[in-house]
Formats: C-alpha cells, sequence, structure tokens
C-alpha cells in the first residue's frame, strides 16, 4: 500500500496529547495501523510528553502509596502473551473493534443512488461512518461546516484536485467544497470523521439530511 | 524528595537506567525495580493528571491504576522504540481519558514483532538518550512557546480553546506551536 496523503501534524499531535474526540481518535488510530510513516510521526510527539513528564513539577503522592502499589501488584497476574491486535480483513482492528468485526458485519443502510452508509457509535462531539459507494459514483456534492477526514479502506476515490487510495486521508476544512466520485471498478469504502453535520447544496438532500444524520 | 525547582530546567537526569529497571519488572517480576520506578513515575502522573484537571484524590488514585498498567503491561514495553517516560505518559494518557473523559477510545494496532525480539543495548540507550535530548531542547523554548506546548499536552485543552483562554489568535498559537515542534524536531533521531 503507497500512501500519498497523510494526517495533519495538528491531527497527530492532538492524538498523542489525547485531546481529540472520540470519533477523530479511531480515524487516526485507524490511519496509523495503515502508515509505517505516520506512526514514526506519532512517536515522535508521544517522545514529546514522555519528555515532558520527565521535566514536570512532581506531585508528592500520599503517605503509604508504595505500599499500596506493591499489594495492588501483588495481586495482578503479569500478562505474558503479546495481544494480536493484528486485524486479518479489511478493516484494521480499531475499526473493527468498534463495528464488531470485519466489513461482513457492516450494518449498511442504503441512502440512495447505490451508496450505503454505517453510523458508528462514538461520542457526541464528532460523529463517524463508513461509506460505501459503487465504482464510478458520486457521493452527493456538499460544503463542511467543520472538519471532515475521509481514510479510504478498498478502492479509491477522486475528487477535482487529487485521487485518493487505500490508506490516504482526505483532510477537508470547511473552505472545501468538492465532489468526491468513486473510481470505477471496484467500490469504495471509506471512515469519514466529521465534527459537525456536512449540509448538502441541493435542496433534496437538505431536507433528506436528518433522516440520513449525515 | 527533590522538587524540580530545585535543580536546573533540562539538566540531565540522573542516569538511572530506566529500561534496564522495566526489563527486570518485565522479566523477573522484579518489585524492587518497581518500587524505583514508582517513586520516580508516580508524582510525575500524579502532577501531569492534577494539571488536566483532576482533583488530587482522583489524580492520585489514577496514577495508582498508571503504575499498575506499567508492571501488567511490561510485556509491551519495547526499549528500542520508546523510553519509560514515552511509555508511561501515553499510559497516563490513555487513562486521562478514559477516567475524565469516559470516552471509548480506539489504539493502532500493535506492530507486528520482527524476527529479533530483544533489541539491543544501543537501542534502548537511544531511546532515553532522545527524551533527554528533547527535555534539554524543552528548556531552552523561549518561555511562551515552552509554555504553550506545556497546555498543548497537559491542559486537556484543543487549541482553541486554549486561543479562548489565552485570547491570541488562534493563528498564533498555532504557528508558536509549529514553531516549537520544529525546534525540537532538530533534538530527535
Amino acid at each position: 500500500m503507497t500512501i500519498r496523503h497523510h494526517l495533519s501534524e495538528q491531527l497527530l499531535m492532538g492524538y498523542a496529547a489525547g485531546q481529540l474526540p472520540e470519533a477523530f481518535n479511531l480515524i487516526v488510530a485507524t490511519h496509523v495501523s495503515l502508515c509505517d510513516e505516520c506512526r514514526a510521526r506519532l512517536a515522535a510527539l508521544e517522545a514529546v510528553g514522555g519528555a515532558l513528564l520527565e521535566e514536570i513539577e512532581e506531585i508528592e503522592m500520599g503517605e503509604a502509596a508504595l505500599e499500596a502499589a506493591l499489594a495492588r501488584i501483588d495481586g495482578l497476574p503479569q500478562a505474558t502473551q503479546r495481544a494480536p491486535l493484528k486485524a486479518a480483513g479489511i478493516l484494521p482492528a480499531p475499526l473493527a473493534d468498534y463495528v464488531g468485526g470485519d466489513l461482513s458485519a457492516v450494518r449498511w443502510k442504503r441512502i440512495g443512488g447505490g451508496v450505503k452508509q454505517a453510523i458508528l457509535p462514538t461520542g457526541r462531539d464528532a460523529s463517524a461512518r463508513l461509506l460505501y459507494i459503487p465504482g464510478g459514483v458520486a457521493v452527493p456534492d456538499h460544503g463542511h461546516r467543520g472538519t471532515e477526514l475521509t481514510l479510504v479502506l478498498q478502492g479509491a476515490f477522486a475528487d477535482q484536485n487529487d485521487r485518493f487510495g487505500p490508506g490516504d486521508i482526505e483532510i477537508a476544512d470547511e473552505d472545501v467544497e468538492h465532489t468526491p466520485v468513486a473510481m470505477a471498478g471496484e467500490a469504495c469504502i471509506c471512515l469519514a470523521v466529521t465534527d459537525a453535520p456536512l449540509r448538502f447544496r441541493g435542496i433534496i438532500p437538505r431536507l433528506a439530511q436528518p433522516l440520513f444524520r449525515i | 524528595m527533590p522538587r524540580k525547582k530545585d535543580r536546573v530546567l533540562g539538566e540531565a537526569q540522573d542516569g538511572t537506567d530506566w529500561a534496564g529497571l522495566m526489563v527486570q519488572v518485565r522479566d523477573r517480576q522484579d518489585r524492587a525495580a518497581f518500587a524505583a520506578l514508582f517513586r520516580h513515575f508516580a508524582p510525575r502522573v500524579k502532577a501531569f493528571l492534577m494539571k488536566s484537571g483532576a482533583q488530587a484524590s482522583l489524580a492520585e488514585e489514577c496514577a495508582q491504576e498508571v503504575m499498575a498498567t506499567l508492571w501488567q503491561k511490561a510485556h509491551l514495553f519495547d526499549p528500542a522504540r520508546a523510553s519509560v517516560a514515552t511509555w508511561v505518559f501515553t499510559i497516563a494518557r490513555n487513562k486521562r481519558i478514559d477516567a475524565l473523559r469516559k470516552a471509548r477510545r480506539a489504539e493502532p494496532e500493535e506492530l507486528d514483532w520482527g524476527p529479533e525480539p530483544e533489541p539491543d543495548q544501543a537501542e534502548a540507550m537511544e531511546a532515553q538518550e532522545e527524551t533527554d535530548r528533547l527535555g534539554r531542547a524543552m528548556a531552552a523554548l523561549p518561555e511562551k512557546q515552552r509554555r504553550l506546548i506545556e497546555r498543548a499536552y497537559f491542559g486537556d485543552l484543543s487549541h482553541s480553546e486554549i486561543a479562548a483562554e489565552t485570547g491570541l489568535p488562534l493563528g498564533t498559537i498555532k504557528s508558536r506551536i509549529r514553531l516549537a515542534l520544529d525546534k525540537l524536531r532538530h533534538h530527535m533521531t
């Protein structure tokens, strides 16, 4: 997998610092599972956290804290196996965890034109959904009120500016108005995350929006 | 207990081989090694959690849980990939999300472990030295930049919330953080 479109520094730093909404956390963890380059960049930003922790002005623990800790670990078995967190299917492990399995476990809902979606359960400050777009089919034109991230899991899509294949992540902010079209051939399956409800340009999709929760 | 203000900011650490202690915890369930790690890291984790807005009692309890996780998940510690400080930071960060935000939290897949399971000593040293170098680089940052990095990591605030609180424009915050990270990056391998 050759990944050309990566996570922004702000997103990686947000993940490293533990400041992202749940849905954004999910898409970062999913991309990092696929992308060695972003994994290395994330490790560097986590090392900044480590250095800050080393430099922090410490606050003393309570009097019997160490005794309590030693008593606590007495009852704790140490795990010895490295957790096999590697997913076998199309969906990387963190995403498969939310879906409850691989692609076959996704509960798709049709939203017209052969396009299907499945909303994933996350905190309300941002939303995550899987999109299934048949080859050659356009996703309805929409503008953004917030930030929208789209990670390709299978197939590819292109908009006016660029092409996005497996592992690529598109970062669209409020200024972007685009018409992504799935490339001909295999259906395009993406994880899309937004921190604001999308708004469609046409009157009919706009009316339908509350029903579809896009 | 020595406090940070008693020593020069960014001064080289005392040279304790934290990774070596972690390996003893991992391979021999060494309680003395755990105690040494606890004395060093638990008060730092507590401070980190309190800077994130936790009350002292919750921070103390969470610091206990972070250190218990360090014991339980010792087998996941890879000294070639991260220093102990960095590893503890990620456990504490995760605990903060779990405890303060009560949100579910996705983690990347584990990397496949290579044919050589045990990294050599040089690699382990390298990760520790990187943390030390970063600490010195952090101390050398202009005060305004360093405070923003601290706020971004410890304050549990998004960049726009920092902007609202400090009254600085979001663009200024972002460019200061970027500038600071660029400087720190020179010290990373």
